[in-house]
């Protein structure tokens, strides 16, 4: 576990680098994207809750447990969506 | 490692294995947490795949002044429950106080703010099988824009399960800080016992991950105009 306490310094500088990607990302909903909104949405959706995930819950320094627990998570929600969307994106390619 | 830690439980070798144990269990509910909201966002992209020029066309009708704002009032109350961890590990018993009651106050504007979200989506013929939904002259816009009725009732089914889930999370949250609250006021919180401030930030903070990508996929997949930020005042 971690001993070491993040100081609110490093809390208020994530929090602005969210308020900045939130403005950012709603910024872009006026400029037509087409459907490369949700691409970029979700780019910058990755990126806060990188900043979200790492700083506000620790993972930074958090043991190696800590780190497999969330990666787990992770590597779950990977194969569903990777093996799902692995069969919805590519029927095209068969229709026949 | 301090064996005779008062309150070590005896099926611990030292303090830092539970308190390393007691963060661990609730990452591991949070990975289960995951799959939960991740089945709903498997069935977004498969039909956010099949039907983009639909979901976009309803994606842009929705309320995104409200969807933005309440973004900022979540990452706000995330930046409150973080100084609350940091105010329970430094022994600063009025921040802690304060941190945890700013955190619910603002949970709870937030879902004030989606209530008064979804009385506009109900007046703006946004609920399916309602009055103002299935007036002639609101299906007329959808048939103009060639969006068919199923596929706009189809996004928002997926619009009010996500945003219907993630509200009820954040019940739970709001409930978790009262109880946080009324320990904190019976000095049952510590440097010593900090561990249940920081187990339910990490819960608010999944909540608060999970609207960052709500945002996107519901509010923002479709284009929007200037105007659409100020005609629901």
């Amino acid at each position: 576990m971690s001993e070491r306490v993040t100081q609110p310094p490093t809390y208020y500088a994530v929090f602005a680098g969210l308020i900045a990607l939130t403005v950012l990302t709603v910024g872009l909903s006026l400029v037509d994207l087409g459907e490369w909104h949700t691409v970029v949405g979700l780019g910058i959706a990755i990126a806060k809750a990188l900043l979200v995930v790492l700083f506000f819950m620790h993972l930074l320094h958090s043991d190696t447990m800590t780190w497999i627990a969330a990666g787990t998570g992770l590597f779950w929600l990977g194969i569903m969506l990777v093996l799902t969307l692995s069969d919805y994106l590519t029927r095209w390619v068969l229709s026949y | 490692m301090s064996a005779e830690h008062p309150l070590l439980a005896h099926h611990f070798d030292d303090i830092e294995q539970q308190r390393g144990a007691e963060t661990l269990g609730m990452w591991v509910f949070l990975a289960t947490e995951v799959l939960i909201f991740g089945g709903l966002f498997t069935g977004y992209f498969v039909y956010r795949s099949w039907y983009p020029r639909d979901f976009e066309a309803v994606s842009a009708r929705l309320n995104v002044l409200i969807g933005a704002v309440n973004t900022v009032v979540l990452l706000t109350s995330s930046l409150t429950m973080a100084l609350s961890v940091y105010a329970v590990r430094t022994g600063r018993q009025r921040m802690l106080l304060h941190g945890l009651t700013l955190t619910a106050v603002l949970g709870t504007a937030f879902l004030v703010l989606k209530a008064v979200e979804y009385y506009a989506d109900y007046r703006d013929g946004l609920v399916p099988n309602t009055a103002p939904f299935d007036a002639p002259e609101h299906q007329r816009e959808w048939a103009e824009a060639q969006v068919s009725p199923q596929k706009v009732i189809l996004f928002l089914m997926f619009y009010y399960v996500m945003t219907g889930l993630h509200a009820v999370h954040l019940t739970v949250g709001i409930g978790l800080m009262a109880w946080l609250i009324v320990r904190a006021r019976g000095g049952t919180l510590s440097p010593e016992r900090y561990v249940p401030v920081e187990v339910c930030g990490l819960y608010w903070h999944f909540v608060d991950v999970v609207w960052i990508f709500l945002l996107p996929l519901l509010y923002l997949t479709g284009t929007h105009h200037p105007a659409d930020f100020t005609h629901f005042l």
